[in-house]
């Protein structure tokens, strides 16, 4: 069959024919909304119309299968409106009362879990992982479904002071942004990459890999027409690797994962912050990573038992101080907790007040 | 269809959170590359090792981008991974869908891809992986022609991407939705053809609650903002003091401490509040910002590679956010000119900023300096004073000396 003539430069299609008609008629004009259950919200217009939403946990990895089946459940009971959220989770637009408990019923009947909406834990951002990404040291689905499977109660039904967001990062590329997150999983390289070198002047440029090593640690080596590294400089950050494949910087039993915690991205209250390292190495054990989830698990259920409503685990840390985080938590502190990249005036404590 | 034995991820389709293994297994079901791609991770989680390659560089006719070349190293043990690149499809602003375009999306992935998607990628996209170099000109052509078009990747505009703005959120200030279709529109060329030092992110958030993250993961965050008063609504105030302790809750927690409640009336010093949305978003039925609404442009955050993250730092304090957006799209244009002068390759925004310090910046894309762009003023005192910086210091002073009033 001939293929249909291409297009260039058409950019997305307009949103505006995807939207709900209650949205077309109430765009900009809504009122305020209520949160009913973790996994059900209303929105009120100025109109007075009402827009019912369904928040529906998603693996993020979705095949055309389940696509179909969202849509099949849409057009029941949304005349085929759905949308994602910026978490990769599901929304249900209902329009018509009448329809929600019957569309919560199927959803429920199919396995499909409602909820993350208000002060719980929803969908993990996340990256790759082994499922398809060059530079991974760990895989991120996999680390994301065992925390999830461990914290499912926080999506469901558990309160907690305020939300919790979670993240995973399978190298310090970052792709999932966890830099900015309550609690992430970051996973690391820990050794010093080893280099092809009679592979180095085919697949990659000098210039580019002395530019990418955020320590200087690469400089030339003309003798063998390569790179050398100095590993007193070396954090192993991968970016070289990520630039020039003939540097191999994966150990399957060095690579594992730290955790960072604090991190938030929106201004309420307090100044969006970056988290920060606590726990600096943990290894690779899939298919659950236990230690991991075990460390996540109960830095939550600290936070949940000591901070005050709306605060979000960085701004109780805040009040309480990291030196109050650690005993609370009883997390051994280690060198790597203390900066000794760029940040260290900025991040050590300068007056003699902090508590025992 | 060789039938893999994968006791390792099986494991993952325990538990109730949503099975991303269950989702492979639906897919390998009728496709090969989907199938292989099971096998292909089973091995991953038994030897603790990627076998993904770098990406090669594929595309389609014309573009530079929107395709991302994967292949792996095992391709003889699972050929159906031999290749496996992602196909980048720009979403429709606020991940907004009809159930009739996402089946359209669907048949077409099944028909030359793995079935497999992510709905959605980090920086908004839909994201279809795993398909075939020679199939990457008929996936174009069937879904071009259908209203769909490709995402950017590599060093170019990354595809823009929006909160729910005002299509279902009474916060947003400016039309998160409508600009994010602007810009995408406007900026096609840049979108798909890579010419940038490297990628460039646009996020748009309607409000301080940044759905998107834009503060954290975008070159440019576009983040809503307003100039009036809060309104409050007094009577709402009193419901919500049946079930809230305000005082507690909202009066204490507000960071400029510009509230009070004597347990009859809220009251707000409005030229106090730095519009942070805790109280908004606490009682927004009995709290409505008003007045001139617009948003406040940050710039140059990203993830820690090369030297660090950074957070978006605030440039313009304020802008107006209305079609056809001519402002914004100018600063847009001068941000990049200045980049592109500037960076070295694989230089963000935001670091070429702190090499070339933020005053060059700031003056090449006509903006002034102000208080509210800053935390505190610098602490050394190794400043740059050029010659014009003198003279008008003197020419101040001059004009005291005539007036007999000191002007700091």
């Amino acid at each position: 069959m001939a293929l249909p003539q291409r297009k260039t430069d058409i950019g997305p299609p307009h949103y505006k024919q995807f939207l709900p008609p209650v949205i077309q008629k109430n765009y900009g004009k809504w009122k305020y909304h209520e949160v009913l259950t973790p996994g059900t919200m209303v929105h009120v217009a100025e109109s007075g119309d009402k827009l019912w939403t369904v928040r529906v946990a998603s693996p993020r990895l979705l095949s055309t299968e389940t696509i179909r089946e969202q849509c099949d459940i849409a057009e029941k009971y949304c005349d085929g409106h759905l949308r994602y959220t910026t978490r990769n989770n599901v929304e249900f637009l209902v329009s018509d009362e009448k329809k929600l408990e019957s569309l919560k019923k199927e959803l429920k009947d199919r396995g499909f879990k409602m909820g993350g909406i208000g002060p719980h834990i929803t969908n993990v951002v996340h990256t790759q992982g082994w499922v398809h990404c060059h530079g991974a040291c760990t895989d991120a689905s996999g680390l994301v479904k065992a925390m999830m499977d461990e914290l499912y109660d926080y999506f469901e039904t558990k309160k907690l002071p305020n939300k919790v967001r979670l993240a995973v990062a399978c190298c310090v590329n970052m792709c999932g942004a966890v830099h900015c997150s309550d609690i992430a999983v970051v996973a690391v390289h820990t050794k010093v990459p080893t280099i092809v070198h009679e592979k180095f002047k085919n697949m990659c440029e000098l210039p580019t890999v002395i530019g990418s090593c955020p320590t200087r640690a690469i400089s030339p080596d003309p003798a063998q027409k390569s790179v050398k590294i100095n590993a007193e400089k070396c954090m192993y950050c991968g970016n070289c690797f990520t630039v020039c494949p003939p540097i191999n910087i994966k150990d399957p039993e060095r690579d594992g994962v730290a955790i960072v915690v604090g991190g938030k991205i929106n201004s309420l209250r307090t100044n969006p912050k970056f988290s920060k390292l606590v726990i600096p190495y943990i290894s690779n054990e899939p298919p659950r990573w236990p230690k991991v989830v075990a460390a996540i698990k109960h830095i939550v259920e600290v936070y949940a038992k000591n901070a005050k409503k709306h605060e979000r685990i960085g701004e109780w840390i805040e009040r309480i101080g990291w030196e109050r985080f650690f005993s609370l938590t009883g997390i051994d502190f280690t060198f790597q907790s203390i900066d000794d990249f760029t940040f260290m005036r900025d991040t050590m404590r300068t007056s003699a007040t902090f508590k025992w | 269809m060789k039938k893999y034995n994968t006791p390792l991820i099986d494991d993952l389709e325990k538990g109730p959170w949503p099975s991303f293994v269950t989702e492979m297994k639906k897919a390998a079901k009728n496709n090969e590359m989907a199938n292989d791609a099971l096998g292909h991770l089973e091995k991953c989680y038994s030897t603790k090792v990627g076998y993904w390659k770098h990406g090669g560089i594929v595309g389609v006719l014309g573009y530079g981008g929107g395709v991302i070349g994967r292949y792996s190293e095992l391709g003889g043990e699972f050929p159906g991974v031999a290749h496996f690149h992602t196909v980048r499809l720009n979403q429709p602003s606020g991940f907004f869908y009809t159930s009739k375009a996402l089946k359209e999306i669907c048949d077409i992935w099944d028909k030359y891809g793995s079935g497999l998607t992510n709905m959605h990628g980090s920086t908004g996209d839909i994201v279809l992986l795993g398909t075939k170099t020679d199939a990457l000109e008929a996936i174009f052509a069937e879904y071009s022609s259908r209203g769909w078009d490709l995402g950017g990747s590599g060093s170019a505009l990354r595809t823009p991407s929006c909160c729910i703005g005002p299509a279902r959120c009474e916060w947003a200030n400016y039309d998160t939705l409508d600009l994010t279709y602007a810009l995408t529109q406007e900026f096609q060329d840049e979108l798909h053809r890579p010419t940038f030092s490297y990628k460039f992110k646009i996020k748009a958030s309607g409000c301080a609650c940044d759905c998107v993250a834009s503060i954290a993961r975008a070159d440019m965050s576009i983040i809503g903002t307003w100039k009036g008063d809060i309104k409050i609504d007094q009577a709402e105030v009193k419901n919500y003091a049946k079930t809230m302790d305000i005082n507690a809750e909202i009066v204490n927690m507000c960071p400029t401490q510009c509230m009070s409640y004597d347990g009859k009336e809220l009251k707000i010093n409005n030229a106090e509040c730095n519009r942070c949305m805790h109280c908004i978003t606490r009682m927004t039925k009995a709290l409505k910002p008003s007045g001139e609404r617009g948003a406040t442009i940050c710039i140059g955050s990203k993830a820690p590679i090369v030297v660090g993250s950074l957070l978006s730092w605030v440039i313009v304090p304020f802008i107006k956010v209305e079609p056809p957006y001519t402002e914004l799209k100018d600063l847009i244009r001068k941000i990049w000119e200045w980049w592109d002068d500037n960076a070295k390759p694989r230089e963000r925004i935001g670091e070429v900023i702190e090499m070339k310090g933020m005053r060059s910046f700031l003056e090449a894309i006509g903006v002034q300096p102000q208080p509210q762009q800053i935390k505190e003023p610098r602490k050394d005192p190794f400043m740059f004073y050029t010659d014009e910086d003198i003279a008008a210091y003197k020419a101040k002073e001059a004009e005291e000396k005539k007036t007999g009033k000191y002007k700091f």
